[in-house]
């Protein structure tokens, strides 16, 4: 951006600003332009001093921006949020299917019992079937949080996009990262990326060799 | 008039879990000739090909949701008088009021029981 040095230069950068049309103002460019505002005015200590207050306000708004580490949202949290998320539809559908498996044996077997247990045998069954349906209604729940990601993730995509921090280095990571016993808990693994029990019994047989 | 559990059912629903559990419930009430759809393109296809006496349908389904095959069903003069019960999570005012308009037979919100079922399935075939 030119220096603006006059009142007929800022005049200038006004218009041509004003011809862009449809365009947001990205809050780097504003932070320039208040800059260069404060060069141009060093001894007007009224506007001076507001402007000052202004490009304080929008490097600190830059600041927080980028201590929020959106690229580290976009690329690392969201996705594994939404990983761990499909993981528990999975998982809990595979639990509500080996529970209905079971329950369809359980009606079978209740063909050899007396009418009286069979009637209570088959109210049993009845209930895990209705117990069952959470599976449902969980897996749409999770549909909707993960639709809730994508919103979030769309939003700071353009929130990374008006304030002109695309590709500047990250700022430091405002949480500590775990390290000891700590960074030892991960929870479950998803499928594929932890080691199943036969895993960790050929690496426990290892230490025997 | 009792209820002909000898009749086809169609279920329609995009969850197999979900499926499963309303055919396993149907069963236990006496119905034996069930066939599932996973959404309201495939539901109409096989409604189309074959008579059923009783439509299930989830409403939340790709790329053919249950309201959108009820209103097909409606509009469809062979199809029209098949009796549509609506079984769904979706449980605000306009949503029942949007399947109302559309021609539904009853609806019934997830979760539900296998009383309630029986009781929609009564009040729409009449009494078992």
């Amino acid at each position: 951006m030119e220096k603006i040095r006059s009142v007929n230069d800022l005049a200038r950068h006004i218009n041509e600003a004003a011809k862009i049309e449809n365009t947001p103002p990205r809050l780097e460019d504003l932070g320039r332009t208040v800059g260069a505002l404060t060069t141009a005015w060093p001894n007007n200590r009224g506007i001076y001093d507001q402007l000052k207050r202004l490009a304080d306000f929008i490097e600190r708004t830059k600041a927080e921006i980028a201590a929020i580490r959106p690229d580290d949202v976009k690329r690392e949290h969201l996705p594994k949020a939404t990983d761990e998320l499909d993981a528990i539809v999975e998982a809990t559908a595979g639990a509500t299917n080996r529970i209905m498996d079971a329950a369809e044996v359980f009606t079978e077997l209740s063909n050899r019992m007396t009418p009286e247990d069979a009637d209570k045998a088959m109210n049993a069954v009845t209930s895990i079937y209705e117990a069952c349906s959470f599976q449902d209604i969980t897996g749409q729940r999770i549909t909707k949080v993960v639709k809730t990601l994508k919103v979030i993730e769309a939003r700071l995509e353009q929130m990374v996009s008006s304030s002109g921090l695309e590709g500047m280095a990250p700022a430091p990571r405002l949480t500590a990262v775990p390290e000891g016993d700590a960074a030892l808990l991960n929870g479950p693994a998803l499928p594929g990326a932890g080691h199943n029990q036969d895993d960790i019994d050929a690496l426990l047989a290892s230490f025997d060799n | 008039m009792a209820v002909d559990t000898n009749m086809n059912v169609l279920i329609v629903d995009d969850y197999a879990t979900m499926l499963r559990i309303v055919r396993n419930l149907l069963k236990q009430i006496g119905f034996e000739n069930v066939d599932e759809a996973t959404d309201g393109a495939q539901a109409l296809q096989k409604m189309k090909l074959k008579k059923y006496g009783l439509v299930i349908s989830d409403w939340n389904m790709e790329p053919m949701t249950g309201i959108q095959l009820l209103r097909e069903v409606r509009n469809d003069p062979d199809l029209k008088p098949t009796p549509f019960i609506m079984v769904t999570a979706e449980s605000k005012t306009e949503n029942v009021v949007e399947a109302k308009k559309a021609g539904v037979s009853n609806y019934i919100v997830k979760p539900f029981n296998s009383d309630t079922l029986k009781g929609k399935i009564a009040s729409v075939l009449g009494a078992f």
